[in-house]
């Protein structure tokens, strides 16, 4: 079995290395014919003069195609904006169409084997990594050595791991015209699922979707004997596959709008912008379900289910996010700060991201239904500000990249506006707990080290108290790694679910009133 | 009660630091000191093995963060106390400095036996109960320990066992009883437990004692020679017979001792406002018929210093433990005890219902009186409600009764197989009468989940 894991790890690395030198790969033509067919209309006449000076060169490398494109675009733009001729200036960015066009490389003569050889190898050596895991040991969880591992305390491989994964995330929010040839890669995928050419984030998809395929494996390995995990995790394996990655692209490929059926407003910020409005009114039935369907989900499903089960049914059992953060973050989970600052630092910085969205979606309406009269096209930049400080920034650089330095539900905790909303449901009107045992709690601290959303589970469990807190996904990993069976999550009557005076039973010296 | 008189702590275990924050909840006024040499802030002295194993970190220990104690105004002092003049009421510490009390409560816990082995002393030998142990056992095992021998079979032993085991090295497990804690558990129990060692390739020796610890060149342990005679070569060995009262600073004074410091149910001493709670404190009659004269469990612990902070603040009570209830984890079997289920019964006058799952590794108990009421229930591999069964042992419950009602004792995680389905119907079939099988649910009916 070492052997295969060890093997499964080089296969994994190289996969990796593979799919890191991709973007060095190949060379870059520009002709006039791209830039007129990757171009708006109103652009064309113009992008194609800017950039005459490329045409016919051959640019050995990504870097020098950009910066030439640079070059010659912003000189246009600059002066024009020094004149102050604010229309004229050209605000689309090119330069992620134009590089894929002019792009000849051996990853994009063939996209399959470069597949194979990157995200290919990477996955199967994932999983040749993770299925003997624990094989022949008697089931039970272990977190042995988590605390001595570089990897997972924040040592040096978890140091390079949260750069390369920022790294990731940058280029591919603000710079994707450098990872062309991975977008080539996936590209074959794409016109299998949708018929259409993949975009940068339908490589992010993929890619995403398959890291929650490989390490929910693990899950199932490190939790066998844990039917709560298990089922949760297939769970997440399964919403992710299907709702996030395969429908959507189907929807398209059935010339419908490209629409993720669990994506609830606002971690789905966009659902109310104009365009979406539009594309909802102008696609008939489908359409008009899916803005039914949507806001359903937020009115009617948030509560509902929150109230029976709390926010665990979204949050760890269906939620994207959180099914990357249960999968690829389940080794980083016990990095949450457990601190009260840091309770402190989550509520003001939640609620404050929710009270944003909301005012943010809100005048969004407002200025729709007025027809643009009341804030013309100010909203356009209260979406951009939000599109990049929360949804690029928070959600994806610090929501993932941080994994390795301060936990798996970075996002989750300090930023989601709908585990925000969520979470105000389940702390005020659920029948959702974690039951402490009586007085069995020995004070061990095994579930506060191990929440992921930095909860003190012991702080409660120790004066016998139930676990009532907004923040709470559900995970059951408390429950999981208590060696004492102390903890379990359950949905019950809403009387004395919070209750600020426990007794701690078996010392009958001290009554309640006495 | 004057409000600025000054009650001093020694020991921040579990006992002292409960004393420390109930005084603190009930009186505002009073000056509280809690003092320990061991560590300044109060950990859980029951994690050590997991930041061992790397599961936590020390810090992950400590229930309360550092700025707690400042906040409740309980003063924390780092130091050995060296010896007590009562007359003068005042502290002498082991670095030369004093300290005056008003009150003075003893909860200095426990230390490891020796039983006077020959080579007890030996480099590589040691218990493990201090954090001190803990950093001890980490230089010991660091390098060169091909196999480690451990001498009694109670539950640190099974821990360290567990705790070598992660750093691979083999462990030989001497109990002297002919199976594993056969002085607390049934024989179905030990047994269950000794196949689960067994099942982590521990090499486990029942009926086998230590004779003696033998020495290298070094002053370190190189084997052990055991009453059989058996050699077994080893380069650490821990002594896990269970733990003593750590008085030995106590004794010969005024303070009258025995195993253990002497108290009566309000903690006092036999020297006026000076009390001793927790693992140390040595009770002149055992609080309960199945409760012992000094207790060394974390929950009594707990319980001594609850009561005995009611008591400080001018609560008119005495110790008064309800039903006892205990639990353990044996590498990966959890164990939970409520009432009385001692490990062995007399038949003419206890009945005794025990269903073992098919796996060996899941198993229930419950005995009762000749009327069939509930009298304690052990339970292996699942987990069962304390509040549940405080309310059924409290209340007697017939045997019958608690059975009927046992899916709603039941405290494992949903999605579960329903173990307690299982018990109903062995026990339905046992004692017949009027028991009531729970059905399915819907939702373990669509999981499969299969017994």
């Amino acid at each position: 079995m070492k052997v295969i894991q060890s093997l499964g790890i080089l296969l994994f690395l190289v996969g990796l290395t593979v799919f890191t030198v991709m973007p060095f790969l190949g060379d870059y033509t520009l002709t006039e014919d791209q830039v007129l067919a990757n171009t708006k209309d109103i652009h064309q006449e113009k992008m194609a003069e800017i950039l005459s000076p490329m045409y016919g060169e051959t640019y050995s490398s990504n870097f020098s195609l950009i910066s030439a494109y640079n070059e010659n675009f912003n000189e246009y733009n600059e002066a024009l904006k020094a004149e102050s001729k604010w229309d004229d200036v050209i605000w689309d960015d090119y330069s992620l169409p134009l590089a894929q066009s002019s792009l000849s490389s051996p990853v994009r003569d063939n996209p399959w084997l470069f597949f194979g050889l990157s995200i290919g190898l990477a996955v199967l050596g994932g999983l040749m990594y993770n299925l003997p895991k624990y094989r022949g040991e008697p089931a039970g969880i272990k977190n042995n050595g988590i605390f001595h591992s570089a990897m997972k305390n924040r040592g040096w491989m978890g140091m390079i791991t949260g750069a390369y994964l920022i790294l990731f995330y940058i280029i591919l929010y603000w710079f994707p015209a450098y990872i062309v040839n991975q977008i080539w890669m996936v590209t074959p995928l794409s016109m299998l699922l949708s018929g259409n050419p993949a975009s940068q984030w339908f490589l992010y998809g993929t890619i995403y979707t398959l890291a929650i395929t490989v390490m929910g494996v693990r899950m199932f390995r490190k939790y066998r004997g844990n039917k709560y995990q298990q089922l949760r995790t297939a769970s997440v394996m399964f919403f992710q596959t299907a709702f996030a990655f395969l429908i959507p692209e189907i929807l398209v490929l059935l010339n419908q709008p490209y629409f993720d059926f669990k994506n609830i407003w606002p971690l789905d910020y966009d659902f109310f912008y104009d365009y979406q409005i539009d594309t909802f009114l102008s696609s008939g039935g489908v359409g008009m379900f899916m803005l039914i369907w949507g806001i359903l989900l937020i009115v009617i499903g948030v509560p509902t289910f929150t109230y029976f089960f709390g926010k665990r049914w979204y949050c760890s059992w269906v939620c994207g996010c959180g099914g990357l953060a249960e999968t690829l973050g389940d080794p980083y989970r016990q990095l949450s700060d457990k601190s009260v600052k840091a309770w402190k630092y989550e509520r003001v910085i939640i609620h404050s991201v929710l009270v944003l969205a909301v005012v943010m979606t809100a005048l969004t309406i407002v200025n729709y239904f007025s027809g643009f009269a009341l804030l013309g096209n100010v909203t356009n930049q209260l979406h951009s500000f939000y599109g990049f400080a929360i949804g690029s920034v928070f959600a994806g650089v610090v929501g993932t990249g941080f994994y390795p330095f301060m936990g798996n539900r970075v996002w989750c905790r300090f930023g989601c506006p709908l585990a925000a909303y969520l979470g105000l449901v389940q702390r005020f009107k659920s029948r959702f707990r974690i039951t402490t045992n009586g007085g069995q709690c020995i004070s061990c601290g095994n579930c506060s080290t191990h929440c992921e959303m930095g909860i003190d589970v012991r702080w409660y469990a120790q004066r016998g108290q139930e676990i009532v807190r907004s923040s709470c996904v559900g995970c059951g990993v408390c429950s999981s790694v208590c060696p004492r069976g102390v903890l379990n999550l359950e949905n019950g009557p809403e009387e004395n679910r919070i209750n600020e005076m426990p007794i701690i039973i078996g010392n009958d010296s001290i009554k309640i009133n006495a | 009660m004057s409000s600025n008189r000054h009650v001093v702590i020694i020991g921040n275990g579990i006992a002292g630091v409960t004393c420390a924050r109930q005084l603190r909840k009930l009186d505002d006024s009073v000056r509280i000191t809690l003092i320990s040499g061991e560590s300044k802030y109060f950990f859980s002295r029951t994690a050590l093995m997991y930041v061992f194993m790397g599961h936590m970190e020390f810090k992950h220990t400590q229930p309360y963060e550092n700025w707690f104690w400042e906040k409740n105004r309980i003063e924390l002092k780092e130091a050995w106390v060296k010896s007590i003049d009562y007359a003068a009421k005042n502290l002498h510490f082991e670095s030369g400095e004093n300290m005056g009390y008003d009150e003075l409560v003893i909860a200095t816990g426990s230390k490891p036996n020796k039983f006077g082995w020959p080579g007890e002393d030996l480099q590589g030998v040691q218990g493990l109960y201090s954090k001190q142990d803990l950093e001890l056992m980490e230089e010991n095992t660091h390098e060169g320990v091909k196999r480690a021998v451990i001498v009694g079979g109670g539950l640190i032993g099974i821990e360290m066992a567990e705790m070598l085991a992660y750093k691979k090295i083999p462990v030989t497990f001497l109990v002297r009883e002919s199976s594993f804690w056969s002085n607390v558990l049934p024989k179905e129990e030990s047994e269950l437990v000794g196949r689960h060692m067994r099942e982590h390739h521990i090499d486990l020796r029942l009926g086998e004692e230590l004779n003696e610890i033998i020495s290298d060149q070094n002053a370190r342990v190189k084997a052990i020679k055991t009453k059989s005679g058996e050699e077994i070569q080893c380069q650490f060995v821990g002594l896990t017979a269970g733990v003593k009262p750590s008085i030995d600073f106590l004794r010969n004074t005024e303070l009258g001792v025995n195993r253990g410091v002497k108290v009566n149910f309000g903690f006092q001493t036999n020297i006026p406002n000076v009390y001793s709670i927790g693992d140390c404190a040595e009770f002149h009659e055992a609080p309960a018929s199945d409760r012992k004269q000094v207790e060394q469990v974390w929950y009594t612990g707990r319980m001594h210093g609850e009561t005995l902070g009611h008591i400080l603040a001018g609560k008119k009570i005495t110790y008064k433990p309800g039903i006892w209830f205990n639990s353990a984890k044996f590498l990966d079997i959890e164990y939970q005890t409520y009432g009385t289920v001692p490990a062995s019964w007399d038949a003419e006058k206890v009945k005794s219902f025990y269903w073992e799952h098919a796996g060996g590794k899941i198993s229930f108990r419950m005995l009762m009186d000749l009327q069939d009421k509930i009298l304690g229930v052990n339970n292996f591999g699942f987990r069962l409600r304390h509040e549940f069964f405080d309310q059924a042992i409290g209340e007697a419950w017939d045997g019958a009764k608690v059975i009927s009602k046992l899916d709603k004792a039941n405290f494992d995680p949903e999605f579960f197989a329903p173990y307690y389905i299982e018990i109903q119907k062995a026990f339905k079939d046992q004692f017949g009468g009027n028991v009531k099988v729970s059905k399915k649910s819907f939702i373990q009916k669509l999981f499969g989940a299969s017994v």
